[in-house]
C-alpha cells in the first residue's frame, strides 16, 4: 500500500467521523451573549442549520408560554423573514413583538391538522431566504426529526420544534427520542422581587436536555428582554442547578 | 366593398346607470350631470327626460324646474367610456374588426361576414335586437363608409344605405352630421348652408379657403370618397397551451411530465407579451368525456416555469385519471404585467424579503390554501384580541408593531376563561385562584391596567371594563388575569392569557 493510498485512506475516514459528529466543528452559530452559557455549547453558541427542540414544563405547559417567548427571542437576533407553522388559534403576536421580534417579518402558516405541520416545516427549510422555521409539533418521531435536521444541514436554515400537547399521552410523546441537535427544556421559575412594588422580569430555568457535541446542562435565566437575549440571573446559582445533570439518552 | 356598421347609442350614459341600479323605472326622466365651472349641466338625458323636452347642456337647475320629480346622476364620462369599450369588444361576435366611437358609438366592420348573419338587415336587427334586450337602447345603421354611417344612425331615417349610395343618403342630413366643431357648423349655419347636399354643390376651392379642409375632409369621409380607416380593438387573448395525446395518460410521472412541458411553453408565451401569471387553471380531459380543473394562484406575477409547475404538485396525486387522460390544457386565467428585473450584484445590499419568499408563498399556498398563510399587522386598538389583524403574507411591510413595554402574553385564551378568584382587599389582585381546577396560590402580582371599552364598537361596551393584573404563582408561572367590573359592582376574574 503505498503512502498515498494511506492518506487518502486517513482522509477518508476523518471525513466519516466529521460527518457522523454531525459536522459539530465547522458550523456557523448564534450566541446567546451569555458566557456561561455559550461555553457549553459546541463552537459557543446555537448551530444554526440544526433542529433545536424546545420542551416547556410547568403548571401551564400544554400553552408552552416561555418556551414560545425564548423561541421568538432566538429567531428576533436572526436576520431574515421566519416562518411559524402552526395549528392552534393561542399565539398572541404582540407577545412575541416583546422579544424583539418583529411582526412584518413572520410568516405564519397555519395548517387544519397536526400532521401537516412537519411537511410545512420541510417545505419551509427548502426556501433559501428565511431565517429560520419555526413549528408547533406535537408528534415529532425519529424520521421526522431527521428529516427536518437534514433539510436545514442542506439549507442552513435554524428549524425549532416548540412541542405541544394536549394530552398527558401526547406530552409523553415530547420524552421520547429524536435526533435534534438540542433539546431545551423552559421552566418557568420564581422571579426575585423587585425593589418596588410590582414584578420584575419573569426568570426561567433553562435545562439543555441533549446537546450533540455538549454536555447537559442547567441554568436560571431572565426572560428574554426586547432585543430577544436572555440573561443569566443575578441570583448566586444554587448549588442543585449549576451541577451537570446527566440524563438518560433523549432524556 | 367595403360595409360598415355605425351603431348608435342615443341614450348609453343613463341606460348604462339603469343596467347597473336597476332605478329609476324606464317611465320617469333621468338625467346625468356634471360641474363645468361652477354651474351643473346636463350631461345626458333619457328617452323619457327627452320627451319632456330636456337636453343636454341646460343647467340642473333649470332641468329641475322644468320636471319635477327628475332624477338626476352624476355622469362618469370615464366610466361610460371604459364600458363602451367593453360593449365594442362583445361586438367582435359579428365581426373581427371592431372599433369604440367615443362618446356613444361603435364601428362594426361587416364587410364578407354578413352571409354568416343572412344578410345585412338580418344582422343589424339581431344585434340592435339583442342590446334592446338588455336595455340598451340603440340605432344601427350600414353603409359603404364609416361617415356616412354615422351620419345616417344619428341624423337619418333608413337602415341600410345601398352600396355606392352614400351621396344620395346624406345630401338632406343637416350639416352637424358631419363631425364638424360646432364653430365650423354655426359659420355654415350663417350662411344659410343646412343640409350637407347644399355643401357638396358649393364651388371646392372657395369651400375650402373658407370652412378650412377639416370641412372639405369630412364632406369627403361622409360621401365616401375618402377613405377612413377604423382602428380595431385586438381581442384580449387568455393565454393557453394543450397537450392531446394519442394514447391516453394516467401515470402521475407522466402527468407532472406534461404539466412541465405545458408551462415551459406557456412560460415562453408570457415572457414575449411581457406578463407574468397570478392564476393558473389546469384542466384534464378524461377519456370518458369528464373534465376537471385545478386552480392554482401565485401571490407574485410569476413566469418561472418550473416554480408554475411544482404548485401543481401536490394537487396532481388528487386527481383519479379513470381510464386516462387524453388532453391537458393549462390556461393561465389571470396575467400580470411582469417586467424583467435586473439581478442585484453580489456586494448589493440584500433584495426585499418579499421577492424571495414569493415562491415560498406560492407552494404553501397551493398546500394549504392562500387564507391559511398570513402575517399578522397590529390594530389600532386597546383590546387584546383586537389589536391584531390578519393580512396577506406578501403584504407591504407596515413597519409598526406592538408597544414592547407593555405586558402581552405569548398566549392568549379566546374567549378568555373564567377562573374563581379570592382577593384579600376589594380591589387588589387575588391571593388564590382556581383554574381548571388547578388550585394557584398567587406570590406576585402587577397591576392593575385598564382597559376600557370602545364605545365606537357598540352600545354594550360603552360601559364595560376590564382591570388586567399580571400574575405570579408560586411555582413561578406568569399569568394574565382580569376583572370585568371594578369588585365592588361585583366584578369576575377571568383569565385571558399565559406568559409561562
Amino acid at each position: 500500500m503505498t503512502r498515498a493510498r494511506q492518506r487518502a485512506a486517513l482522509a477518508d475516514l476523518r471525513q466519516q467521523i466529521e460527518r457522523l459528529d454531525g459536522g459539530v466543528r465547522h458550523r456557523p452559530v448564534l450566541p446567546f451573549g451569555i458566557p456561561a452559557l455559550d461555553r457549553c455549547l459546541p463552537s459557543g453558541g446555537l448551530a444554526l442549520g440544526a433542529l433545536h427542540e424546545i420542551v416547556e414544563s410547568g403548571p401551564a405547559a400544554e400553552f408552552a408560554g416561555a418556551a414560545t417567548l425564548f423561541v421568538a427571542g432566538i429567531a428576533a437576533r436572526l436576520d431574515g423573514p421566519v416562518l411559524w407553522c402552526l395549528n392552534r388559534r393561542d399565539l398572541f403576536a404582540p407577545g412575541l413583538a416583546r422579544a424583539g421580534l418583529h411582526p412584518d417579518r413572520v410568516i405564519f402558516a397555519e395548517t387544519q391538522r397536526d400532521r401537516e405541520i412537519l411537511p410545512v416545516m420541510e417545505e419551509g427549510l427548502r426556501e433559501p431566504g428565511l431565517a429560520a422555521v419555526i413549528g408547533e409539533v406535537t408528534r415529532l418521531g425519529l424520521t421526522a426529526s431527521r428529516r427536518l435536521q437534514l433539510a436545514a444541514e442542506a439549507s442552513g436554515i435554524s428549524v425549532f420544534a416548540l412541542r405541544r400537547w394536549w394530552t398527558v399521552a401526547e406530552r409523553d410523546l415530547a420524552l421520547l427520542p429524536t435526533v435534534a441537535f438540542t433539546r431545551w427544556r423552559i421552566a418557568p421559575h420564581a422571579s426575585l422581587a423587585p425593589p418596588a412594588p410590582g414584578l420584575g422580569r419573569a426568570r426561567w430555568q433553562v435545562d439543555l436536555l441533549r446537546c450533540r457535541g455538549g454536555e447537559p446542562r442547567s441554568w436560571i435565566l431572565e426572560a428574554c428582554d426586547v432585543t430577544g437575549r436572555p440573561a443569566l440571573s443575578r441570583e448566586p446559582i444554587h448549588p442543585a442547578h449549576s451541577t451537570p445533570v446527566r440524563r438518560a439518552a433523549g432524556g | 366593398m367595403r360595409r360598415i356598421v355605425s351603431l348608435y347609442l342615443p341614450t348609453w350614459p343613463t341606460d348604462r346607470f339603469r343596467r347597473r341600479y336597476g332605478t329609476p323605472p324606464a317611465d320617469e326622466p333621468l338625467v346625468t350631470a356634471m360641474k363645468e365651472g361652477s354651474r351643473r349641466l346636463v350631461a345626458a338625458v333619457d328617452a323619457a327626460a327627452h320627451a319632456l323636452g330636456l337636453r343636454p347642456g341646460i343647467t340642473v337647475a333649470h332641468a329641475k324646474a322644468l320636471v319635477p320629480g327628475l332624477h338626476v346622476v352624476e355622469a362618469t364620462p370615464e366610466e361610460d367610456a371604459a364600458m363602451l369599450t367593453e360593449l365594442a369588444r362583445w361586438c367582435i361576435g359579428y365581426s373581427p374588426l371592431v372599433a369604440p366611437s367615443p362618446p356613444d358609438g361603435v364601428w362594426i366592420d361587416i364587410t364578407g361576414v354578413t352571409h354568416l348573419f343572412g344578410g345585412e338587415e338580418r344582422l343589424i336587427d339581431d344585434l340592435v335586437g339583442r342590446l334592446a334586450r338588455q336595455g340598451i337602447a340603440a340605432r344601427a345603421v350600414v353603409a359603404d363608409a364609416p361617415g356616412c354611417a354615422w351620419a345616417v344612425a344619428r341624423y337619418g331615417e333608413s337602415k341600410i344605405v345601398a352600396p355606392s349610395g352614400c351621396v344620395g343618403a346624406v345630401a338632406s342630413l343637416p350639416v352637424q352630421a358631419l363631425r364638424l366643431p360646432a364653430v365650423t357648423v354655426d359659420a355654415l349655419h350663417r350662411l344659410g348652408i343646412e343640409r350637407i347636399g347644399q355643401l357638396a354643390a358649393l364651388a371646392r376651392a372657395p369651400m375650402v379657403r373658407r370652412f378650412g379642409t377639416e370641412a372639405a375632409f369630412r364632406l369627403d369621409q361622409a360621401l365616401g370618397h375618402a377613405f377612413e380607416p377604423i382602428d380595431p380593438l385586438v381581442p384580449r387573448e387568455i393565454p393557453m397551451q394543450r397537450a392531446a395525446f394519442a394514447e391516453p395518460i394516467g401515470r402521475l410521472e407522466d402527468l407532472k411530465g406534461v404539466v412541465a412541458h405545458l408551462s415551459t411553453a406557456l412560460c415562453r408565451d408570457l415572457e414575449i407579451r411581457g406578463d407574468g401569471v397570478r392564476r393558473l387553471d389546469l384542466i384534464l380531459q378524461r377519456v370518458d368525456h369528464k373534465s376537471f380543473g385545478l386552480r392554482v394562484g401565485t401571490a407574485r406575477a410569476s413566469r418561472d416555469a418550473e416554480h408554475l409547475a411544482g404548485l401543481f404538485d401536490e394537487r396532481l396525486e388528487t386527481v383519479d385519471p379513470g381510464f386516462g387522460i387524453e388532453a391537458v390544457v393549462l390556461v393561465a386565467s389571470r396575467v400580470e404585467p411582469l417586467r424583467e428585473e435586473q439581478d442585484t450584484h453580489p456586494l448589493a445590499p440584500r433584495r426585499a424579503p418579499r421577492a424571495e419568499m414569493s415562491r415560498l408563498v406560492d407552494r404553501l399556498g397551493a398546500r394549504l390554501g392562500p387564507r391559511r398563510l398570513y402575517r399578522l399587522e397590529p390594530m389600532p386598538s386597546a383590546v387584546p384580541e383586537r389589536s391584531v389583524r390578519r393580512i396577506p403574507a406578501l403584504a407591504p411591510a407596515s413597519q409598526q408593531s406592538w408597544p414592547p413595554n407593555l405586558p402581552r402574553p405569548t398566549r392568549l385564551l379566546d374567549p378568555p376563561e373564567h377562573v374563581e378568584a379570592t382577593a384579600l382587599l376589594p380591589d387588589h389582585p387575588p391571593a388564590f385562584f382556581v383554574w381548571r381546577r388547578v388550585r394557584h396560590r398567587v406570590a406576585k402580582a402587577d397591576g392593575p391596567e385598564r382597559i376600557t371599552g370602545e364605545w365606537w364598537v357598540g352600545e354594550n361596551e360603552r360601559h364595560s371594563i376590564r382591570d388586567y393584573y399580571q400574575i405570579e404563582t408560586d411555582k413561578g408561572a406568569r399569568f394574565w388575569l382580569f376583572r370585568d367590573a371594578p369588585a365592588d359592582e361585583g366584578g369576575r376574574w377571568w383569565l385571558h392569557g399565559i406568559f409561562a
